[in-house]
């Protein structure tokens, strides 16, 4: 601020500043919230209790005891999972990191900012207080591998088929890798807890309910009508069933339904219980999108000689698809976090374990220490969804219309 | 149209295999379960022997009785209740897969069979025995509910809690006996209710609420990790009978024979003073009554349709009922619980086993 009349005057005397109070820090207060005397209020008013709950975080954030997360933190991310299994996450952490690091250097863009910032969160962890040293060692090996897959991703652009076909088939991979493969002795799917179970129930349920909700949006506006309405019956249906009901359905009543002599593990039918919850929903979505689509986009493919099947996988779905694309993320960032209704079913996702966490009488009243860290990494993970998302909608140039 | 049919068999595919990865496991261990089932009768017991694997119901959210320890390891009283029936069933205390049950599914859990035994702080209460169908072994653990007040608030007895908040937890049967007994007594109270115990606590260590009311177990649990435990106390008086012990499906006397037993042999070595560490000593033992016990005379195990030497592995793998009680609920541990009613029957409480014989 001092310094600013000596600019003026050594440059060029004739030329007269801005006023000093609309430019620098005090100008910029000034016009942005002192500006009247509702504002003063609101300002001070909003500024105390901001400093309130702030310094009242970070006195707890700082004086707090975290070697309840530090304990525990294996317990937190793969529940029971075996130690001596825990080789099979970090194969699949592995096969994530090569497919990223690939894609990053193979198609650039969205995969480029998804790809730095899962590199970042994994820098992060590096540096975290708790973090055992051979996990510090893997996750080096982790970043290493990003960099080099990226490297081989660039310099091979014959990659492209093979990397999108293990993408594809990547969860069922990484579920028959934790079941064996037949070869190896299984991991019963009820010691998969913690993060790991959440990320798993969430990326079915995402990649699963995606195709479904987009033939279920098709067949609610088909002409047939038994598709019609078998689509708005389904759709209404679930729609009109809060997911904790769905999921008691299928943790509860289906054993009793199927009888004895068919068992479906508990993993599975919450898996298959989000996917249908979600896959309804989707579908309201994607048919706001194919409504929105003018008619006249139909009749031009149809003046081209497109048949409906053209007309709908090439120019109608893509454009409604892109069209949803926020609200879908919406859907599936919630999806994300419903994961943690399944403790009530008595499945250990990340909730779920830190409840059990805070059972153990060595760390009894440590709550507000989970709690707080099980929010971070939902926020963390979260955030990272709906910015994928709005990168993904810049690279689709979905706003620029 | 070539990539779009290609993208769609891939989502189909994605399917499809999710789907199988899933259920693989199971098909593989329902079909072990079955042959057992068709070969020796369809006992439960023969179905555990079989597979040498109990599956448990247990709670692993309560501390001391069962929760999950840093490493991962199911532990606790009633964790060591199911390895306790483990051992004696299959002689190996290990050989339990814990199945987490909430309050809600853990009746349905034993009705559909799809764990053996439920071993989750159950109260053994009238509508369960028979309404519910299940069969309750004998008590392991007799509980009652009581209330912690400050010990400066000059409260004695239930009496003097007229008018004052007490936080309770929803949802639990201790809601209900809070309301019944003051019912009963005729006193007026403010019953301030909360989701989950930790709320309960804050509220009570905060001071908006006066008293509040959870097993005494619980209560134990938490005093001992509060501020300053002294400054708080537990009434003496007892607002409902709890006895909690394992239960089984009701119409399999054959599996409810075995868990009864296994449970007395815990209570039957305490007696007799048999520890896990000298278990071994008494192997060469004179006692008939012993020596029928750890299986080196008659034929009882086999009677009950377990190994001969079922009471030895349990003593042997898990410990008698005081080493069980003072490894997780005694005065090593923070709860450091008096055995009260859960002492021998010689020693003033109601642990009684019937005779071996």
């Amino acid at each position: 601020m001092n310094n600013e009349p000596q600019i003026n005057a050594t440059s060029d005397s004739s030329v007269v500043g801005p006023p000093k109070n609309t430019v620098g820090v005090g100008g910029w207060l000034k016009t942005n919230l002192f500006s009247g005397w509702a504002n003063i209020i609101l300002t001070i008013v909003s500024a105390t209790i901001i400093s309130y709950v702030v310094f009242h975080t970070g006195k707890f954030i700082f004086l707090a005891d975290w070697t309840v997360i530090e304990s525990n933190f294996r317990l937190l991310m793969v529940g029971q999972f075996p130690l001596e299994e825990t080789w099979r996450v970090w194969a699949a952490v592995f096969l994530i990191s090569a497919l990223l690091g690939s894609s990053w250097g193979l198609w650039r863009g969205v995969m480029r900012h998804v790809t730095l910032v899962i590199a970042g969160l994994m820098v992060f962890s590096l540096i975290l207080p708790f973090i055992q040293t051979n996990t510090r060692l893997i996750l080096v090996g982790n970043i290493i591998c990003i960099f080099l897959f990226y490297i081989i991703g660039r310099k091979v652009t014959k990659l492209k088929i093979p990397v999108l076909l293990l993408w594809i088939l990547f969860i069922p991979l990484v579920i028959s890798l934790f079941n064996g493969f037949g070869i190896l002795p299984k991991v019963n799917s009820n010691i998969w807890g913690g993060f790991l179970l959440t990320l798993l129930i969430a990326s079915v349920a995402i990649v699963c309910s995606f195709p479904l909700g987009v033939l279920l949006a098709l067949g609610r506006r088909s002409k047939l009508p038994v598709v019609k309405w078998f689509c708005i019956i389904y759709i209404e249906l679930i729609r009109g069933i809060p997911l904790i009901t769905i999921l008691f359905v299928f943790q509860l009543m289906l054993p009793l339904f199927l009888g004895n002599s068919i068992e479906v593990s508990n993993v599975l039918r919450v898996m298959v219980g989000f996917t249908l919850f979600s896959a309804a929903y989707l579908a309201e979505n994607i048919r706001g999108g194919l409504q929105s689509i003018p008619r006249g986009q139909f009749e031009a493919a149809h003046a081209l000689g497109l048949n409906s099947t053209y007309t709908m996988g090439f120019i109608v779905l893509p454009q409604a698809i892109k069209a949803v694309i926020p609200a879908c993320v919406g859907q599936f960032i919630s999806i994300f976090k419903d994961t943690s209704l399944v403790a009530i079913v008595g499945l250990t996702e990340l909730l779920g374990m830190g409840q059990k966490v805070i059972a153990n009488p060595a760390f009894l009243g440590k709550n507000m220490e989970v709690f707080l860290f099980i929010a971070f990494i939902y926020f963390i993970f979260c955030s990272l969804m709906s910015y994928v998302s709005r990168r993904l909608e810049n690279t689709l140039g979905a706003g620029e219309r | 149209m070539k990539k779009i049919s290609f993208v769609f068999m891939s989502c189909v595919l994605v399917v499809l295999l999710t789907l199988t990865g899933c259920s693989n496991e199971d098909t593989g261990g329902k079909e072990s379960g079955d042959s057992s089932n068709g070969s020796s009768g369809s006992s439960i017991l023969s179905k555990v022997i079989d597979n040498k694997k109990l599956v448990a119901g247990v709670n692993d959210e309560l501390p001391g009785f069962g929760y999950i320890d840093e490493s991962g390891k199911n532990v606790g009283f009633d964790v060591d209740f199911a390895r306790v029936l483990a051992a004696g069933a299959i002689g190996d205390a290990e050989a339990v897969e814990f199945r987490p049950l909430s309050a809600q599914e853990r009746f349905t859990a034993v009705q559909t069979g799809e764990v053996d035994v439920l071993i989750r702080n159950t109260t053994w209460t009238t509508n369960r025995d028979s309404e519910v169908g299940l069969n309750f072994a004998p008590t392991t653990f007799y509980d009652g509910q009581g209330i912690m007040v400050r010990a400066d608030s000059g409260v004695e007895s239930l009496e003097d809690l007229k008018g004052m908040r007490i936080g309770v937890d929803t949802g639990t049967t201790t809601e209900l006996n809070l309301a019944d007994q003051m019912r009963a007594l005729g006193i007026e109270h403010d019953a301030v209710v909360f989701d989950g115990q930790d709320a309960v606590v804050a509220a009570y260590e905060s001071g908006s609420i006066d008293a509040w009311t959870t097993d005494k177990s619980g209560l134990v649990a938490r005093q001992a990790v509060m501020e300053n435990p002294d400054d708080h106390k537990i009434l003496e008086e007892n607002l409902s009978k709890e006895p909690l012990g394992p239960s089984v499906k009701g119409g399999d006397d054959k599996w409810f024979d075995a868990v009864n037993w296994m449970v007395f042999a815990t209570i039957q070595a305490e007696e007799y003073g048999i520890t896990s560490k000298n278990v071994d000593e008494f192997l060469e033992s004179e006692n008939p009554e012993i020596r029928r016990l750890l299986g080196t005379e008659g034929n009882l195990g086999e009677q009950l349709g377990l190994p001969k030497d079922f009471a030895y592995q349990i003593i042997k793998q898990v410990g008698n009922y005081g080493e069980i009680f003072e490894k997780n609920l005694g005065a090593e541990t923070i709860f450091k619980l008096d055995r009260g009613l859960n002492a021998l029957h010689t020693d003033g409480g109601i642990l009684y086993s019937p005779p071996f014989r």
